[in-house]
């Protein structure tokens, strides 16, 4: 009978709470939305560091390497581009999906995919063609946060540079298209077409 | 002249020996010890400031007859291995038309013994040891030369 009632009287309380409770439960909310969605951002954005992608040796090894004497890497005016800038989108949507697809990279160090340099050669083409892929679907949005047909200036660039970008741009190819291989080596190119003889 | 000069007649040795004392100390640059670069040979010198490539919309020219063609742009990290020849995604025959660049010549699909092989043949296919950029560097040696008529 007791129990009874005092079960009437919590349903009561949780029904018709006073305002102090009700101001203070958004406050939780408020506060708590605030705690999470600033760590879920700021774990996208540790992930998203130099520092953490070379965490692996499989990509410290290989393609940090490699891209150490790209231009990307050192070059006169010291503005860089990391793995990020280039293999990660910069819009929410888009970040999030990639970042969800790149769940199956953890899957891929766990089991020691291309744990060795020969197993790294032997799977260069595959993992370069995916990210070849990537970069068409998404007209090379990646390089054109920061290389933008609109704001080139083909008077800076040289007749070679210029008449080509025109012809590009005419013909709505990518910058993927051409450039390839720019900031790693790249994987046996004779079955890649446009490279091939 | 005796190819024993020196264990049949030390006198004679030391004539000669002397002889060439003499024409080294003629030449100043020998008897001073400073390089034809400047500098003394026994300091090091200071490395010289690094040059730019020399980038041109035409040909470099040809100096003598035979020289390969000069690389007219900067090459930097291009890749020329067993995978791919980024010098030849654009001046194979099958490339060159698409870029507008030179194509390689037919002399590159024969092999040393004189053999037309279908494509490129291996002792070419590394450019690089014949083709090179240019910076733009003055002579260390101010000189005469120049290309044959023909050339000019």
């Amino acid at each position: 009978m007791a129990k009874e009632l005092f079960i009437k009287r919590y349903w009561k309380m949780l029904k018709r709470p006073t305002s102090v409770a009700l101001g203070l439960i958004l406050l939780f909310g408020f506060a708590a939305g605030i705690i999470f969605w600033g760590g879920f951002n700021t774990s996208m954005e540790m992930s998203n560091k130099e520092e953490f992608c070379i965490g692996c040796h499989e990509m410290k090894d290989n393609v940090y390497e490699e891209y150490k004497s790209t231009i990307h890497y050192s070059n006169r005016s010291g503005v860089r581009a990391i793995c990020s800038d280039c293999h990660v989108p910069k819009e929410w949507g888009p970040k999030m999906v990639r970042k969800i697809q790149a769940s199956k990279e953890l899957w891929g160090k766990i089991a020691g995919t291309i744990d060795t340099r020969e197993k790294f050669l032997d799977h260069r083409l595959e993992m370069a063609e995916r990210e070849w892929a990537r970069m068409k679907a998404n007209d090379s949005q990646e390089c054109r946060n920061c290389h933008n047909f609109e704001f080139m200036d083909y008077s800076e660039q040289s007749n070679r540079a210029f008449t080509l970008h025109e012809k590009a741009q005419k013909n709505g190819q990518t910058c993927i298209d051409c450039h390839k291989g720019i900031a790693h080596e790249l994987p046996d190119m004779s079955h890649v077409d446009g490279w091939g003889g | 002249m005796s190819t024993h000069l020196h264990l049949k007649s030390p006198s004679k040795f030391l004539k000669s020996f002397l002889t060439v004392i003499a024409v080294c100390l003629s030449f100043g640059a020998f008897a001073d010890g400073t390089s034809l670069r400047g500098g003394v040979l026994n300091e090091e010198a200071p490395a010289p400031a690094l040059k730019k490539i020399l980038e041109t919309d035409g040909n470099l020219d040809r100096q003598f007859v035979d020289q390969p063609p000069l690389i007219p742009h900067d090459i930097r990290g291009y890749q020329v291995d067993k995978n791919v020849n980024k010098c030849l995604s654009c001046h194979s025959w099958k490339n060159a038309k698409k870029w507008n660049a030179p194509r390689i010549s037919v002399t590159h699909f024969k092999n040393r013994d004189g053999k037309v092989l279908a494509d490129v043949a291996p002792g070419r296919y590394f450019c690089l040891q014949c083709h090179v950029p240019q910076v733009d560097a003055k002579p260390l040696i101010e000189n005469k030369f120049k290309p044959v008529e023909s050339l000019d």
